[in-house]
């Protein structure tokens, strides 16, 4: 995966706010990224231009050998549903489908048939076996979370992207996730991009992305 | 924050909070809806009062005024004083029997004399002697006189000859072709001459003891007759009544009554379903103001503090969409009244006020009704939704919210339509509906599943989201349901409805009345009809005769205060037999006496004059006819439509119990008009027969029904147009939910087509059922006001069924794929941002 030259600019009244600014950088595959920093410095941004949920003003992104430019939205779904994970800070599950159902989404968009097995499988995997049948509002933060980690992992994906996974948990659940987030990343050889601003989080990856102001000023390794 | 803001301060905080709501969209569908459900309200209610108006001004043409007062001795001068200080137009006639003779031949005549001004309302036509009828303003001139055509050929006195009235000459200058105020009770009319008013005291007809009816006429402004009517209600003693055109004529009274009711079934109609689009606005109100909530109480406002915010807003809201649903419904009406200047052809009244504070109020009732419980759970919501955003606020608070919603429905409609009768079965027809169509729709979206599971993912999924969202999807279906019954019921139903109405009196109901056939001559005339070629009428026996007693307990004028009652029981009644009810007669208590039954004394009165004259089943009648006692108790009351001009009796009783008293025979008959030498030959061969012409009243009847239809008709269009809005406003209703569906299934990677078919599988699922629902809920309800109400038949109509299940399907998928088509375009990029 490739970004080259990323910009997005947003018009705000009468001036134009730069909030990525030229931001280029590739990343290996099974590779482990953080994207850190102050909060408005451009990570979620960043990460939505990666997974192809927005389009730059400017530059490309290459994502599993595709330019997502060249791709329409449609486009760009079909790659995410084949290629792409995501876990989100508020786990963004649908209140109205059960755990199972939530799980079983991506595959089912994707036309799989063995998108009921496949579910069970992955949800037994994070602990959730006894919880198929449970609505999201009957479940815990952790337990959300694990739901939202059972789905994204369901494609499989080749790139994971992860958006503050562990930000709405207290700390030793967010530990859980996170460890479960890395096991499952190692067992199935994904590359993971992570935003965060959790310091002890963004250590556990191989490499961190440190923006400031919509520019990338650092690429710490190790 | 402080949660000890005063009045003002909440007040103030409300309108601060009222604005940014405004500005983000918040409050837009509900402001919207509210604006529309006044808007339709108000349109119906200003146009249904003026047309109202309008029908009851263009009955008044038949009375030749809108009020009369009548009387059997001159009118003293508080009367004329009264209306002249309410700027009340009047005319006095004064009329009397009495012999009018022209050479060797004489006839008893009803001698009417008239002043300049008469008729205030209809038209007076004359035929000069070139025969062409014209329409005057004025009135026989001084030594003139104007005879009827039926005075001109029993007398066989001709245009420029003389007869003579009393001691006074008179120059016969023109036939009288149409009189407005022709006589009540067309039973009892005689043929007519009209003369100058000044030439009155020349005949030397009026003394002491003479037979003369005085009567005062009125024209003028509704505040001002209502304002009269009241004086002389209270000033008229015995002797004397005061008559506006529903007292003058049943037949008149029955379809004014009936208009009333379509009119009224229009605006009940247009309140369901505005009631309908503001619950749903509400809901999703509400439902968008648990966050909101949940951070005032984080940020310390107190419960009392957040519900009263809120209120507020709502009041002001509620408030504002008022006025301006009030102003758009005002220039609605006025357009529509422009619009129909030309088919209604009498002016229209100005509009009252009242429908503007109706729709006001309106508006705060369902408000109060549909958004205050919801409103309440606002200050229960956990404070911790901050936090957890699927916390809501403690159940069964929405269960109290239907309740209050109903509630706020049916006072709105008994407020409404001040019909208990047509309120409860159209919300019984409704209720009903929604409560079958709860269960039928919760079993078929169970089934829907299942269904779903074999086939593509659109329909797995869009089927799945209609099972996975069970309540809600009931609720929809059975919102969407009521607001296509109300589409179907306005559109085919009313077409129905109205048509049969026209039947009922259809282009060759009987217009002229044959009155005074003596025994002897019912064969006679059945010979003549035959004579000429057409089909003999039925004709009906009639002895005359004077209600004395009811269970025993002497009856006369004195025994009521109401004007009808009194009347009805000075006069003789036309009582007659028959072995079975006639086919438009319906029995509405009581049995009808077999067929064979002879020579009983017992009767069936007509449902109305029962009321009035507060005669129950099982009472004991007593009258007086010709002079010897008739006894027999009630078996049943009947329900007579008496705009269907046909012969009809208030009182029946069984075969052979009245053979030992005079009788005189009684029919109707359809007559064309270029028929009308039959008549003559008719006269000529019986001249003993009263032929009654009710041609003019029966036109009128006609036009009017016509005039109506129209009105209906457009009132019912406007009503369509806020039905197409509550449809919108259901689907909106989940538009959020969809949107954050659709971003996250954007972003698990699902195509705009599995998009679109997943969302449009789920629309026409659901239209199809409330489609289906709605053509069993609109049969039904046609059924009942048929049959209940209107009193017209009824059958089903195969086309509601297939429209029903179209148009609903079509419908709602077309409304909701433009009402949700942001859904197919939202970026997936919200998902990150709704973080």
């Amino acid at each position: 995966m490739s970004a080259v030259a990323l910009t997005k600019q947003v018009a705000t009244g009468s001036a134009e706010l730069v909030i990525l600014d030229s931001v280029s950088f590739d990343i290996e595959e099974g590779e482990t990224v953080a994207v850190v920093g102050a909060s408005g410095s451009g990570k979620t941004t960043l990460l939505g231009l990666l997974a192809g949920l927005d389009l730059p003003t400017s530059g490309a992104v290459h994502l599993a050998g595709r330019d997502l430019g060249s791709l329409d939205e449609d486009g760009r779904a079909a790659l995410r549903g084949s290629a792409v994970g995501f876990v989100f800070q508020s786990f963004q599950l649908l209140p109205a489908l059960t755990a199972l159902e939530n799980v079983m989404l991506p595959l089912e968009l994707s036309g799989s048939n063995e998108a009921r097995a496949t579910a069970t499988r992955l949800l037994e995997r994070v602990g959730l076996g006894a919880r198929l049948e449970h609505y999201p509002r009957q479940l815990s933060g952790g337990e959300q979370q694990r739901v939202a980690i059972a789905r994204a992992f369901g494609g499989p994906p080749r790139v994971l992207f992860a958006d503050e996974p562990t930000g709405n948990l207290d700390s030793a659940t967010g530990r859980e996730i996170a460890d479960l987030m890395f096991d499952l990343n190692r067992e199935r050889s994904t590359t993971l991009v992570l935003v965060t601003h959790d310091e002890k989080l963004s250590q556990r990856c191989g490499r961190r992305l440190r923006l400031a102001g919509g520019k990338l000023i650092a690429d710490e390794r190790g | 924050m402080t949660s000890r803001l005063n009045l003002l301060g909440t007040l103030r905080l409300a309108l601060r909070l009222l604005g940014r709501d405004m500005r983000a969209g918040e409050l837009r569908l509900m402001a919207v809806s509210l604006l529309v459900a006044v808007a339709s309200f108000t349109t119906v209610a200003f146009f249904a009062d003026r047309v109202k108006l309008a029908l009851s001004q263009e009955a008044s043409q038949l009375l030749g005024a809108d009020l009369v007062v009548v009387s059997d001795r001159p009118l003293d001068d508080t009367f004329h004083t009264q209306a002249r200080d309410l700027r009340l137009t009047t005319v006095e006639t004064t009329r009397f029997p009495s012999m009018v003779v022209a050479g060797e031949a004489s006839l008893l005549t009803e001698i009417k004399a008239i002043a300049q001004g008469y008729p205030l309302k209809g038209k007076l036509r004359i035929a000069g002697a070139d025969g062409a009828p014209r329409e005057v303003k004025t009135v026989p001139a001084a030594g003139e006189t104007w005879l009827d055509q039926r005075v001109m050929a029993r007398l066989s006195v001709g245009v420029g000859e003389t007869i003579k009235v009393g001691s006074r000459e008179l120059r016969v200058t023109a036939q009288i072709v149409d009189d407005p105020d022709s006589n009540i009770g067309f039973l009892n009319v005689m043929p007519r001459l009209m003369l100058n008013a000044a030439d009155l005291p020349s005949t030397g007809l009026i003394t002491v003891g003479s037979r003369v009816t005085y009567r005062l006429m009125l024209a003028g402004d509704r505040n001002g007759l209502a304002a009269f009517r009241e004086f002389a209600r209270a000033k008229v003693g015995p002797g004397q009544r005061v008559e506006d055109v529903r007292d003058a004529r049943p037949e008149i009274r029955s379809a004014l009554e009936r208009a009333e009711k379509f009119l009224g079934l229009a605006s009940l109609l247009s309140v369901i379903l505005a009631a309908v689009a503001v619950a749903l606005a509400a809901r999703r109100y509400i439902e968008r103001h648990l966050d909101n909530c949940a951070m005032l109480r984080c940020l310390g406002a107190s419960r009392a503090l957040t519900v009263g915010v809120h209120a507020m807003q709502l009041a002001v809201l509620g408030l504002a969409a008022g006025i301006a649903g009030c102003a758009v419904g005002f220039g609605a009406q006025w357009g529509l009244s422009q619009l129909l200047a030309p088919v209604v052809q009498v002016a229209l009244p100005a509009p009252s006020l009242t429908p503007a504070l109706q729709g006001i109020a309106a508006g705060f009732v369902l408000l109060l009704g549909f958004a205050l419980p919801p409103l309440l759970a606002l200050g229960r919501v956990p404070t911790l939704r901050v936090l957890r955003r699927d916390l809501d606020p403690p159940g069964g608070i929405a269960w109290v919210g239907y309740a209050a919603g109903l509630g706020a429905i049916v006072a709105l409609i008994v407020w409404h339509t001040r019909d208990l009768e047509l309120a409860g079965t159209v919300l019984g027809g409704l209720l009903g509906a929604a409560a079958i169509s709860g269960l039928i729709a919760w079993l078929l979206v169970r089934a829907a599943a299942s269904v779903g599971r074999g086939a593509g993912f659109a329909w797995r999924f869009g089927l799945a989201n209609l099972s996975r969202r069970a309540l809600a999807s009931v609720v929809q279906v059975v919102a969407l349901g009521a607001g296509l019954l109300a589409l179907i019921l306005l559109s085919i139903t009313r077409g129905d409805l109205l048509d049969n109405w026209k039947r009922s009196l259809p282009p060759d109901a009987p217009n002229r009345f044959l009155v005074n056939i003596q025994p002897d001559q019912v064969e006679e005339i059945a010979r003549f009809f035959a004579e000429e070629g057409r089909e003999a009428p039925k004709l009906f026996p009639m002895v005359r005769g004077r209600l004395t007693a009811i269970n025993g307990r002497a009856v006369n004028s004195g025994s009521y205060t109401e004007d009808r009652a009194r009347r009805l029981v000075d006069r003789e009644f036309n009582l007659s037999w028959a072995a079975t009810p006639q086919a438009d007669n319906q029995i509405v208590a009581g049995r009808f006496w077999d067929a064979g039954k002879r020579n009983a004394p017992e009767f069936s009165v007509e449902q109305g004059i029962a009321e009035t004259l507060r005669i129950k089943l099982g009472d004991t009648l007593t009258y007086d006819v010709a002079g010897s006692e008739l006894q027999g108790p009630v078996t049943s009351l009947r329900k007579v439509e008496w705009d269907s001009f046909r012969v009809n009796f208030f009182v029946l009783s069984p075969p052979g119990t009245l053979d030992d008293y005079p009788a005189s025979w009684v029919t109707s008959f359809h007559l064309p008009q270029a028929d009308s030498a039959m008549l003559d030959r008719l006269v000529k061969r019986f001249p003993n027969l009263l032929v009654v012409d009710v041609a003019a009243i029966l036109a009128q009847i006609q036009t009017m029904m016509d005039q109506v239809i129209r009105a209906v008709e457009f009132v019912f269009l406007f009503s369509v147009g806020a039905g197409l809005l509550v449809l919108f406003a259901a689907i909106q209703s989940t538009h959020d939910e969809r949107v954050r569906e659709a971003a996250i299934l954007r972003t698990l990677g699902g195509s705009t087509r599995q998009l679109a078919y997943a969302q449009a599988a789920e629309f026409l699922v659901v239209g199809a059922l409330a489609g289906l629902l709605a053509a069993i809920g609109a049969t039904a309800v046609g059924w009942v006001l048929a049959k209940q109400i209107l009193h017209v038949p009824y059958a089903i109509n195969p086309v509601v069924w297939v429209v029903g299940l179209l148009a609903g399907g079509a419908g709602v998928l077309i409304a909701g794929l433009v009402g949700t088509r942001r859904v197919l375009h939202v970026t997936p990029m919200e998902t990150l941002r709704r973080a």
